[in-house]
């Protein structure tokens, strides 16, 4: 490692009411991968986002190649060098992969404001051959997989000839295989002197691919260590400022043997085919799979929110009609999104608005009048009981942070005290910390007689947390698994197990 | 992998869809009026019916830009009356020549598209608000500049004649195509080299598509998204002209309602109102759609009042036909 490429020094940044950037020090060198971990809203994307202009810093210093600069526009860090990946895609579906690269600095005909998309689609098609990817520049964005589009926005990075290389989260909606794709990509880039930040939340690829981690807490950097003496306990602890127990599977006592929600031959195009599973009382079902592989349809069909083409639904015995949400948490069924902010709350309310939400019929006198003392008081109990931090119950809940907005989500279905759970991606997004504590709380649900459905793209996860797991692929079931059978080689083979014929290979247990 | 771009499905799907069902629903409608009615099919009514599409077509044209951002233009009527307006005040009661009368009547349309612009990106007031407040402010300029009297062009014939003559007419006898038509079909083509061949158009889509993004490759927005409403403004000036031409007067009591006959032509061509698609033909053929359905209607006898009725229809139903398109 040589001298530094690009150094940040006595960093501050404020937002009305936080300072969420405290006297922060960074160093990257030419030709190194560095990652940044540290909980959600320990500051990392803030300090990325100072380095590529998005924010301006209120105090501190930034050197590049030993030189002090100012950047006060993304415009001003491109040119620099500095290209960011940002955490959630930034492109414009409507446009094509070429359209989208070069958005901002299209190549030009002569006469002025003329484009030349010829030129464009060139140069999109060099610059994918130079990093050995598969993708057509003339094809729109919304037409790709959500990994062809992180790889058109890595590409489009790298296009600004970036000597540095910002990367925000950016395996958090690849697959293994694609992960490794990347990580090829980003050793090149090493290889050719590009010096790079890696922000994750994925510890355990921290060792494949970093040189050195840096770890952010409550807006200050904590520690920087090079990654072959940091074992992933150290960082944790660094990150979290405490130790919280770790990762032996905390499976609750077996359930009982009542089945609570029996699914028989559930079909929807190739959304669905044949999905047939139960789930007894206080037990966990893990749902296992790769992206697309039909599991969020299968909760989304049993929720009545998208509808199925045939196929049987019975609670406790006996056969129901799920048509709408509503007919679900009739029954007691409670769903929570993969997406909350989309899909699992209303952000500008406050959070006793947002979990008496699945239940107001509970809270009604008279049928008309809202019972707002009894919404509080339950509220206040949600919030204690699930530890969600917050000034007041009347706290907005786009002011919360990712971890305590899932607890609200969780509250919501809580409050309606709905039998069935079913978490789609509970963790995605939260911070080690929450995620123990969300863990620790499906446990508690299912001790106390809740069937939980759990969906997860992380198999360490599912392996934690399920008595059963059931494997998905294509839409298909490929396999059920028990607690005791079940592998990581054994789940990724069920989730990758593409053909028709392997139906009858399917394992059922019970 | 599959190809996923030649697949029928695909087609279904695509945005091109929405214009080939309106295109289909526009020859329907031609053959189905010239059936039942042959008045309908003779050349003089269908000159009419170019003439009528003239105005809003012009007006749509703007609105296209504009919807495409994610973005809405209620002004683009009183905007057209306004410049029509100034076109008055600046030809007829100042004694300007008319060429810079015409360029001064434009501009000021330009210059409402402009503020528009300005309190739509840079204030960042929504679009439905800022434009419903410019809305009102030119409808009351228009009255107060007038003085609540119409201003007629008697003394300049030139200015009439600029859109009501015909050049066609001249070259080849007979076909007396107004000039005002010409211009339409002008004003489209300029529009679609802008939307489809230039960073303008370019930028128009991917503001739609997702402002955040735009900006974050360094676009600078806010002077994109101004440029969009004043293109807005610009063309609801040249729709100022037309009309006044048309008239031989501006009319400053003339001019409500006219956007959501130029937001009703542009959603029937399939723009959508989320942003992010959409297409100068389609909008042409929604304008067209319009007016050929009120002239056939028309001549059908089929009251004023129900023809209106079967417009919001049609509004209604091309909306949803999009909305089927794009289920699953």
């Amino acid at each position: 490692m040589s001298e530094a490429l690009i150094k940040m020094e006595g960093i501050d940044k404020r937002f009305p009411g936080v300072l969420a950037l405290d006297q922060c020090e960074f160093e990257l060198c030419a030709g190194e991968v560095h990652a940044l971990v540290g909980e959600n809203g320990a500051g990392k994307s803030t300090l990325m986002k100072i380095i590529g202009g998005i924010y301006r810093k209120d105090a501190g210093k930034i050197y590049l190649n030993g030189s002090e600069i100012n950047v006060t526009n993304p415009r001003m860090a491109q040119d620099l060098g500095i290209s960011i990946v940002h955490q959630e895609l930034n492109l414009m579906p409507h446009l094509t992969v070429a359209q989208n690269i070069f958005i901002g600095r299209e190549p030009r005909k002569q006469i002025p404001f003329m484009m030349d998309d010829k030129t464009a689609n060139q140069g999109a098609k060099l610059l994918f051959d130079k990093l050995n990817l598969n993708l057509d520049p003339e094809t729109k964005i919304a037409n790709l997989t959500i990994a062809k589009q992180q790889m058109v926005e890595i590409a489009k990075a790298l296009s600004f000839n970036a000597k540095i290389l910002i990367m925000d989260e950016p395996t958090a909606a690849l697959t293994d295989t694609e992960i490794e794709d990347l990580f090829t990509i980003i050793k090149q880039l090493r290889k050719n002197g590009v010096g790079i930040i890696h922000i994750s939340h994925r510890l355990e690829e921290l060792k494949l691919i970093a040189d050195r981690v840096s770890v952010m807490r409550d807006g200050r950097m904590i520690d920087t260590l090079l990654t072959e003496e940091a074992s992933i306990d150290k960082i944790i602890s660094l990150m979290v400022g405490r130790t919280i127990y770790e990762s032996e599977p905390e499976l609750p006592e077996n359930p009982s043997q009542e089945v609570v929600l029996d699914v028989r031959h559930l079909n929807r195009g190739k959304a669905l085919r044949d999905v047939s599973f139960d789930i007894k009382k206080g037990e966990i079902v893990g749902f296992a799979g790769l992206m697309g592989a039909g599991r969020t349809e299968v909760a989304r069909a049993i929720f009545g929110a998208d509808g199925f083409s045939s196929g049987e639904i019975y609670i406790k015995g006996q056969s129901v009609q799920v048509k709408t949400p509503k007919d679900a948490v009739a029954y007691g069924i409670g769903y929570l999104s993969e997406d909350r902010k989309r899909y699992g709350l209303a952000l500008g309310m406050d959070i006793t608005e947002n979990t008496s939400m699945a239940c107001m019929g509970k809270f009604l006198r008279n049928l008309i009048w809202v019972d707002f003392k009894g919404t509080i008081s339950k509220t206040k109990q949600v919030v204690e009981k699930l530890n969600i931090k917050t000034p007041k119950i009347s706290q907005k809940v786009k002011f919360l942070s990712g971890g305590n907005q899932q607890k609200v989500v969780i509250g919501k279905w809580l409050t309606a005290d709905t039998d069935i759970l079913i978490f789609d991606e509970p963790t995605r997004g939260i911070d080690v910390g929450a995620k123990s504590e969300i863990y620790k709380l499906l446990n508690d649900l299912a001790e106390r007689g809740k069937s939980i459905i759990m969906i997860s793209s992380e198999l360490p996860e599912i392996l934690r947390m399920s008595h059963r797991v059931v494997v998905m692929c294509e839409g298909r079931v490929t396999g059920i698994l028990s607690a005791h059978e079940m592998t990581q080689e054994k789940i990724m083979k069920l989730a990758t197990m593409r053909n028709n014929k392997n139906q009858q290979n399917q394992i059922k247990v019970n | 992998m599959k190809n996923e771009s030649l697949t029928t499905e695909n087609l279904l799907r695509s945005d091109a869809m929405q214009r080939i069902m309106a295109l289909s629903a526009l020859i329907v409608l031609i053959i189905g009026f010239s059936i039942a009615s042959p008045y309908f099919r003779t050349f003089d009514n269908m000159v009419g019916i170019l003439l009528a599409t003239s105005v809003n077509g012009v007006l749509a044209l703007g609105a296209t830009f504009v919807i495409i951002t994610a973005g809405i233009d209620l002004s683009v009527g009183t905007v057209m009356t306004f410049s029509a307006v100034m076109t008055g005040v600046f030809i007829t009661n100042m004694g300007i020549p008319i060429p810079l009368g015409v360029i001064g009547g434009i501009l000021a349309g330009s210059f409402a598209g402009f503020s528009n612009g300005i309190m739509v990106s840079r204030m960042k007031i929504p679009p439905f608000i800022a434009t419903l407040g410019m809305l009102y402010i030119t409808k009351g300029l228009s009255l107060v500049i007038s003085g609540l009297k119409p201003i007629y062009f008697n003394d300049t014939p030139l200015f009439r004649e600029m859109a009501m003559g015909s050049i066609i007419g001249k070259v080849i006898p007979g076909l007396e195509v107004p000039n005002a038509v010409l211009i339409l079909f002008g004003a489209a083509f300029l529009a679609h080299i802008i939307l489809t061949r230039t960073i303008l158009g370019r930028y128009t889509f991917a503001m739609g598509s997702n402002e955040e993004a735009t900006r974050l490759s360094g676009v600078n927005v806010i002077a994109w998204k101004t440029a969009v409403y004043t293109l807005a403004g610009f063309f609801s000036g040249v729709g100022g002209i037309l009309i006044a031409a048309r008239l031989n007067s501006a009319q400053p009591a003339l001019g409500a309602g006219y956007e959501l006959d130029a937001i009703a032509a542009v959603v029937i061509g399939g723009t959508s109102l989320s942003g992010g698609e959409g297409s100068i033909s389609g909008t042409i053929i929604g304008a067209f759609i319009i007016s050929i359905l009120t002239n056939g209607l028309r001549i059908l006898s089929v009251p004023q009042e129900w023809q209106i009725v079967i417009t919001g229809g049609i509004v209604i139903g091309a909306v949803f036909l999009d909305i089927l398109r794009r289920r699953r």
